[in-house]
């Protein structure tokens, strides 16, 4: 259990987390997500102690960081996977780390075997590639066999196999009844991991609630239709009591509607559909509408959101600013 | 395999126990870690390597010339040319004792070592022991064979026991507390090249400025750099009367100067390593 209260850190003017009070759970995977800026490695430096917070608390099973005496043994972190001396080899960056926490040699062995890097032990972590400089920071997390785990932005730069295995892993270990903490930028893969999500802007604190409970409020499901009697189309289903939205390019989109109800709907008024499918907004453009006040980089001019994300072309129509409008049916 | 490979529990709703035992953690497993650290890289080997070279081949060059030269020694020893290697030594030391700690910022490893030992004081002051036990031995070790065959090599004045020791020990004291200087510069300004500029600078620049005050107006600040300067210090380390002029530290007391040095800058490093952001 960690346990954050009224968590501020100022940089002169400059507040990047500001009064930041929640609560990580054992046994379930919490995702923290937030835009890039928005303090999210500040705050996982002021829970491990690296960083003083101008004002607030962090508890860590009730405690203090500095008053745990053998940390690796509470809480593992992965902050930055080349946080490891490169000369060194990957047992040695293990083995050093073991020795201060006084956790036995036999250990290391076991977690390199964990991660699958024992072939590459002798090596020097220097040459490794980002996936294995990041199983490395896993196995360094891992070491003491700890309650917590805390992860800072796991899967960046990984390949899907790589990917994989962090999110099995995660699942894994918080099945032990392990407490898990994990940043992200991304909320489609926080969608897949988390149990729990808590979201922050800017430092502040925007969502702490459960993933359901999240998609639940913030997922937009709705029925797109296409068809070239349009015009008909749309009469019929106001005289049925539909809210109809026109998207362009011939699409309507019927909010808290069936495909089944909508499908017979057509059939008896004899109407052509070209298109009857059921759509959900992305989970991504929720989390970007939640935080679009609170991006602090902003590109300017280019489409920034649009794409990758995006289910149908309403959404790669709409430009950053006005992200907010593309949901008004949420 | 993605889960741990120990007994598995049925899953609890709270609280993982892990079946590694625990023992509490104490400083010496905080030296078993640094020592770890400090042999596992290579530029330990490197630094340390070259400065027993330079310490032998310039040792035993200097003998070989006096003891061809016709030149009597007169009332000297010759444990005194144990200073030529011990100035180029000095400069290994330092950056050694820089990287001992800053390495670790320049790798990010600082932030993984402090979250395991979140004692900062506690990691400090194992690596400076364990910085401090390695060089001084090294050193010493070496001072003493290049010592013995110089005295064996040069027709000189027999030394006394308190000369030997000086030669030996003292000058591994000497050069270790050095290191701890560095070290402690280096957690300070936590940027390897950074604190070895520092520390080199600190070494020669006020023998080299102090060559070049002719003026008049200066001569008081000259003579005080030509007594305290380090390289100076060290001579005086070899020599029971002071070197330079009247006064100004001899024998036993310019160890003193930079144990007493090494230990104010080390309270700073102390003090900022405790209070500063990782």
């Amino acid at each position: 259990m960690i346990e954050l209260e009224g968590l501020t850190k100022r940089y002169g003017t400059k507040t990047a987390v500001d009064h930041l009070s929640f609560q990580v759970r054992p046994g379930v995977v919490t995702g923290f997500l937030g835009p890039n800026g928005a303090g999210k490695s500040t705050t996982m430096r002021m829970m491990l102690d690296l960083d003083n917070p101008t004002s607030g608390t962090v508890r860590i099973d009730g405690k203090h960081y500095r008053e745990l005496h053998e940390p690796l043994k509470h809480i593992g972190a992965l902050l930055d996977a080349k946080a490891m001396h490169g000369g060194r080899s990957a047992y040695n960056n293990l083995l050093c780390l073991a020795q201060s926490n006084r956790i036995p040699r036999s250990r290391v062995d076991e977690v390199l075997g964990l991660v699958g890097l024992t072939a590459v032990a002798g090596k020097k972590s220097k040459g490794f590639s980002l996936g294995m400089g990041q199983r490395l920071g896993i196995a360094s997390a891992l070491l003491g066999d700890p309650e917590i785990l805390m992860f800072d932005e796991p899967v960046n730069g990984l390949d899907p196999e790589g990917i994989h295995w962090i999110r099995n892993l995660m699942k894994a270990l918080a099945a032990e009844g392990r407490t898990i903490f994990v940043s992200s930028h991304l909320m489609s893969e926080m969608a897949l991991t988390a149990d729990h999500l808590i979201v922050i802007g800017q430092g502040k604190l925007l969502a702490d609630t459960s993933m359901a409970d999240f998609i639940q409020q913030n997922s937009r499901s709705y029925v797109r239709l296409r068809s070239p009697q349009q015009e008909r189309l749309r009469d019929v289903l106001h005289a049925n009591g539909f809210t109809v939205v026109e998207a362009g390019g011939g699409v309507l989109e019927v909010d808290g509607a069936t495909t089944e109800k909508l499908g017979e709907l057509a059939a008896e008024n004899g109407l052509v559909l070209h298109e009857l499918s059921a759509q959900r907004a992305s989970l991504e453009e929720a989390f970007m509408q939640m935080t679009a006040g609170a991006v602090e980089y902003h590109a300017h001019g280019t489409d920034v959101h649009g794409g990758a994300a995006a289910p149908g072309p309403q959404w790669g129509a709409t430009t950053g600013t006005t992200t907010g409008t593309t949901s008004e049916g949420a | 395999m993605t889960a741990p490979a120990h007994p598995q529990h049925a899953p609890a709703p709270h609280a993982y126990v892990s079946p590694i035992p625990v023992r509490r953690a104490h400083l010496g497993d905080a030296l078993a870690s640094e020592w770890t650290k400090i042999r596992s890289v290579r530029s330990t080997m490197w630094t340390l390597g070259v400065m027993i070279l330079l310490m032998v081949v310039i040792g035993l060059g200097v003998a070989a010339i006096a003891a061809s030269s016709e030149v009597s020694m007169d009332e000297e020893t010759a444990l005194g040319f144990g200073f030529f290697g011990m100035l180029p030594a000095s400069i290994c030391v330092i950056t050694l004792g820089v990287l001992t700690i800053a390495s670790e910022y320049g790798t990010g490893m600082i932030r993984t070592t402090l979250t395991a030992c979140p004692s900062r004081a506690r990691v400090l002051t194992a690596k400076a022991i364990v910085f401090f036990l390695l060089v001084f031995t090294v050193t010493t070790v070496v001072a003493t064979l290049v010592a013995l065959a110089q005295v064996a090599l040069v027709d000189a004045a027999e030394p006394s026991a308190d000369e030997w020791l000086r030669a030996t020990v003292g000058t591994g004291a000497y050069l270790a507390a050095l290191g701890l200087l560095s070290l402690a510069i280096g957690t300070i300004i936590r940027h390897s090249a950074g604190a070895i500029t520092v520390m080199i600078g600190l070494l020669l620049l006020p023998l080299v400025a102090a060559l070049f005050m002719f003026s008049v107006a200066l001569k008081s600040v000259q003579e005080w750099l030509f007594t305290y300067a380090i390289p100076s210090q060290m001579i005086a380390l070899y020599s029971a009367q002071p070197p330079f002029g009247e006064d100004g530290p001899a024998g036993w007391e310019p160890l003193l100067i930079m144990g007493g040095t090494a230990a104010v800058v080390l309270a700073g490093a102390y003090a900022l390593l405790n209070s500063r952001d990782v």
